[in-house]
């Protein structure tokens, strides 16, 4: 098994980074590039960028965050958030994103789960699920539909993703640690990769998240202290959990 | 040294390999141009999309023959990840697909742990960490490191290819790249 990945997530609108609490009351923490360069420096396993305020209108502005990231950026990074269609992910991916993160737009139409793969490959499609009360929400995590959040990471997984981004709506944004009973249940469902996303507060917390799957997901501890991100790693690994080995950056 | 050629196989994305290119001074063209395969410095062999269609693309355009006749006649090429896989002799990959045939073996769909493979793996004998991001791995005698049990590089006369992503692997990768191609 590759090594347990820790993964900040820049959430993008109007070009900048912001951060939510339960998905509202957004805060600007900064620009795209220059927190991509420096998490990427300070050992981020890969970054996701979500587009928060993804509308037509702005989708040429995440277009350039994504070629002005690609450019900098030496770790992998996603990119999700106003993904519709298939030219959607296409652009993404041709501008630089190594992999399109799909939510919405795969419950309207889980074909173009499979149609990115086809084209991309099952490891350039994640699709991000919004969980709450045992079902899958959209709009941000506002709106409960009546799909069940296990059964569809199991179809969004046999259709062709190569990984589940699963963030618990109850947690998200408290910092009280990740559902580990959600994430455990639906990592056991499926055969593809599992990000764990909502909650993270502290090390341990990530480190409990890291024992039951492959991935964290972290936002607001690492934008509050970017610097602290590498402290952050070493407490992590101090609890037992190994992450890859850390080389000094170029300068 | 300039004129280095990453194919261009129809499937997306050669902007990461070629950011990581410029970041160590070299400018690179994107191209299945045949002569320019051949006549090239240094040749990456970049890793998206599927064997198939990526098989089907440098056919038509020639550049298939123009990799084999590039390392008959000892011109290095770099393959990265879908591009090791594709110098193999077949994969198993949308049904079987007849490779380049630079390295003698087969690839086959991964079998053990969560597939796509994602992720930060040491390869061994180098003690490095590098990313991979596939769900086939080559079987060949000409390994010559692994991670985790899955053939990471082979080398055959003037190619060398990668499973892993050097362009995504942070300093480490950066360094392998340059190692690369000042050994060209």
């Amino acid at each position: 098994m590759p090594l347990p990945r820790l993964i900040p997530c820049l959430d993008v609108a109007r070009g900048r980074v912001v951060k939510g609490v339960s998905f509202v009351g957004l805060r600007d923490v900064g620009d795209p590039v220059e927190l991509a360069t420096f998490y990427g420096e300070g050992g981020a396993d890969e970054l996701v960028f979500l587009d928060i305020a993804a509308t037509v209108d702005e989708a040429a502005t995440m277009l350039d965050v994504v070629t002005r990231v690609a450019d900098v950026l030496d770790i992998p990074f996603t990119v999700g958030g106003g993904v519709r269609n298939l030219e959607d992910a296409s652009r993404i991916i041709e501008a630089g994103a190594d992999r399109v993160s799909i939510n919405s737009a795969a419950l309207a139409d889980p074909s173009l789960i499979t149609r990115i793969a086809d084209r991309f490959g099952a490891q350039a499609v994640v699709v991000a699920i919004d969980a709450g009360d045992g079902v899958v929400h959209t709009h941000g995590g506002r709106v409960a539909t009546s799909v069940a959040t296990v059964p569809w990471a199991v179809e969004a997984a046999s259709r062709g993703a190569g990984e589940i981004l699963l963030t618990s709506i109850s947690h998200d944004g408290h910092r009280e640690g990740f559902d580990l009973e959600l994430t455990t249940a639906v990592r056991a469902a499926v055969h593809v990769p599992v990000i764990a996303s909502g909650g993270a507060g502290n090390a341990r917390h990530v480190a409990e998240a890291l024992r039951v799957t492959d991935a964290a997901l972290v936002a607001s501890i690492v934008h509050e202290n970017p610097s602290g991100l590498a402290g952050l790693r070493a407490e992590i690994q101090g609890l037992g959990v190994a992450l890859r080995p850390l080389r000094r950056h170029h300068g | 040294m300039s004129g280095v050629v990453v194919v261009d196989y129809g499937a997306g994305n050669t902007h990461s390999v070629r950011a990581a290119l410029a970041h160590l001074g070299h400018t690179s063209v994107v191209t299945s141009d045949p002569i320019a395969v051949r006549e090239a410095d240094y040749v990456v062999l970049p890793g998206v999309g599927s064997a198939r269609s990526a098989m089907k693309h440098l056919r038509e355009t020639g550049a298939a023959n123009a990799l084999v006749e590039r390392v008959g006649d000892s011109g290095p090429v770099l393959g990265i990840c879908l591009g090791l896989q594709l110098a193999l002799e077949s994969s198993e990959e949308d049904g079987g697909v007849a490779g380049l045939g630079l390295l003698a073996g087969d690839v086959t769909r991964l079998r053990e742990g969560r597939v796509p493979r994602l992720g930060w793996a040491i390869v061994e004998p180098w003690g490095e960490a590098y990313y991979f991001a596939h769900s086939y791995a080559a079987n060949t005698p000409f390994a010559t490191a692994r991670a985790d049990g899955v053939t990471a590089a082979a080398e055959n006369g003037s190619f060398l290819g990668v499973q892993f992503h050097p362009e995504k692997s942070g300093p480490a990768g950066l360094d392998f790249l340059a190692s690369c191609l000042s050994r060209a």
